[in-house]
């Protein structure tokens, strides 16, 4: 399973009907799966001979968690996520024409405007961790969605721990 | 303190041209004594049997949604006069009721319509107000709100806001994704229009002074960036989309800037002044800590913020021409999201009551707080045109919903959407005629 699909993202139609309020729809499919079996697009089903992949060559970016979580009010990496912070690191030094989106969040307690500050300081953390483990800054790119974007829809304290998070999303 | 329950009412609510409709009920807490007062049916002159709009249940609803006056049922009065010469002040006085308004509707043309009223002071026995306005079909309900603005204005000293709009965001789950729109619509939430709709989420709607246009922040493209549409067209430019953080956006007084917060590669939010014509920055605050949701004093000379450069969220604020910021709040651990008052003597904020996130008032001279919210999770004050009521959003068992509460705590409604998740209400400014 592919841990960094790009999602396809919804562009806008120019522009929107005056007061009408006719809007344009998003002309753009945002599921790319393809000849009905959904979420197999990396499935080896139907090849015969083939046995079973045998990673090689050190650490493959699919093996890697995508997500790393914080504790309330802090963006301070936890010592549990440190190897993963290296691991990401590794491979983006091992290949230097990857590219990663780290994308911060925050749950949904406060104000929203601020909250984009909270998960921006999160992505902050991950990508000051891995510059200082060689990557490139032309590597990275952050973006925050402070608590518009939740994992979990819930206001308990184990949503709110899943929804302060940095995703890592591979863009090249 | 705050009084019990006294009465609900409820408004349905259609969309004229959206695919989904919505459903938005109006509930009401008001105070213990509301005037009784009695809006007559409407006469009607014109060629058709049927009048287009029933102009007396529009104002109406309008004076009862407000909290402060309980008209009185159709069927309780003892005459129905639509001329001020036919009132008779004693069929009113023996009701208790305070003040009648009459009026009809009188057709000149395949669509043009004259609406007249009549406000009278049944004690009194005078009449405070009357106007007749020129109205077609799809400016009927306008007429009617500004009819009840003015007969409000004279009551109660106040300025109506019958006639304003409100700007808010909603968050649809859909199959895969979200689908979020900002949404335009009157104040009672009827007429509702949808100005922007995308998978990527839309944040922060500020009206310009003039009300012709919304700035908001989208993330299409997995990037945010801030956009100024204008309502009638529905064209929209994008004024900054920098690296990193583009938030916040809120108008100067004169409508020409905006204050923004920008992030930059390094993901340190500051307050910025952006010039929307040269597209020229002014960097106003350079501190470490995030600094964000400014807005501008309505003299124009402070621009309000958050910063959390103590530690916690507070608000500070800094003038408008750069310089040293000041701190403003003082009072608990978390205060955010300032808006003040249009008359300049409040600041409406978020602010952390053991735990619970509300919506507080703070004087600006005696610097007292007033918290007139109770929920657990309340948030984006923002203040009506006549500094007399706030619009914040709130959850109902799960849910955004839209409140609005008295600047005094006093009265309260709520607006519930009947799909997905409402947010962040912002109170447009006085319309212009």
């Amino acid at each position: 399973m592919s841990f960094h699909k790009i999602f396809a993202v919804a562009l806008l139609g120019a522009f929107l009907a005056a007061c009408g309020g006719n809007t344009i729809p998003d002309p753009e499919p945002t599921d790319t799966t393809y000849g009905g079996n959904s979420g197999a697009d990396t499935s080896g089903a139907g090849t015969d001979g083939m046995g079973d992949l045998e990673a090689y060559g050190g650490n493959n970016e699919e093996m890697l968690g995508n997500v790393i979580y914080f504790e309330f009010d802090s963006s301070e990496i936890r010592s549990q996520d440190q190897d993963l912070v290296a691991a990401h690191a590794i491979q983006l030094n091992e290949n230097s024409f990857n590219s990663v989106r780290l994308e911060g969040h925050a749950d949904e307690r406060g104000s929203r405007e601020y909250n984009i500050g909270l998960g921006e300081r999160r992505a902050q953390a991950i990508r000051q961790a891995l510059m200082i483990q060689g990557v490139s800054a032309s590597q990275i790119q952050t973006v925050s969605f402070g608590e518009e974007r939740p994992e979990a829809l819930g206001s308990s304290e184990s949503d709110y721990a899943q929804n302060r998070r940095v995703e890592i999303t591979y863009t090249n | 303190m705050f009084k019990k329950l006294q009465f609900a009412i409820c408004a349905i609510v259609f969309i004229a041209s959206t695919a989904h409709a919505q459903k938005l009920r109006i509930d009401v807490q008001g105070i213990a004594q509301p005037t009784p007062v009695a809006i007559v049916p409407f006469g009607w002159e014109g060629n058709s049997a049927a009048v287009p709009l029933d102009v007396a249940e529009v104002i109406n609803a309008d004076l009862k949604r407000s909290g402060r006056f309980a008209p009185i049922a159709e069927n309780d009065m003892l005459q129905k006069p639509t001329e001020g010469d036919d009132v008779d002040f004693d069929d009113w006085s023996i009701l208790g009721v305070e003040a009648v308004v009459v009026g009809k509707v009188i057709q000149s043309g395949d669509n043009a319509y004259t609406l007249q009223f009549q406000l009278f002071d049944t004690f009194g026995r005078r009449q405070l107000v009357g106007y007749r306005m020129p109205a077609s079909r799809g400016t009927m309900r306008a007429a009617a709100h500004r009819a009840a603005d003015m007969i409000y204005e004279k009551l109660t000293g106040i300025k109506g806001v019958f006639g304003t709009k409100v700007a808010y965001v909603t968050a649809e789950q859909q199959r895969d994704n979200r689908l979020y729109s900002l949404i335009v619509s009157d104040q009672d939430g009827e007429n509702e229009h949808k100005i922007m709709e995308s998978k990527d989420p839309i944040m922060s709607p500020a009206w310009s002074p003039d009300g012709r246009q919304l700035a908001y922040v989208s993330f299409e493209g997995s990037k945010s960036s801030i956009f100024v549409q204008t309502l009638r067209s529905g064209n929209r430019f994008q004024v900054s989309s920098k690296p990193g953080i583009n938030g916040a956006p809120a108008f100067s007084p004169d409508g020409r800037k905006l204050v923004i917060t920008l992030g930059g590669v390094d993901g340190n939010p500051d307050i910025y002044v952006l010039d929307i014509n040269s597209r020229q920055t002014k960097r106003l605050t350079t501190h470490r800590a995030i600094d964000t949701e400014g807005t501008w004093s309505p003299d124009g000379k402070y621009i309000y913020f958050t910063s959390d450069r103590s530690g916690g969220p507070q608000i500070y604020r800094v003038s408008a021409t750069g310089g040293t910021p000041e701190r403003f709040t003082f009072e608990g651990s978390y205060n955010a999201r300032p808006r003040l008052s249009p008359d300049g003597t409040r600041l409406a904020m978020v602010h952390n009551d053991r735990g619970n996130y509300r919506i507080a008032v703070m004087n600006i001279e005696r610097k007292d707080l007033l918290i007139l919210s109770s929920g657990r999770q309340d948030e984006s004050p923002s203040f009506a045109p006549n500094s007399d009521i706030l619009i914040y959003a709130t959850r109902q068992r799960g849910d955004g919903v839209l409140e609005t509460v008295s600047a005094d705590g006093l009265i309260r409604q709520k607006m519930a959407s009947g799909q997905g998740d409402v947010r962040e209400p912002v109170w447009s400014p006085f319309p212009r005629f």
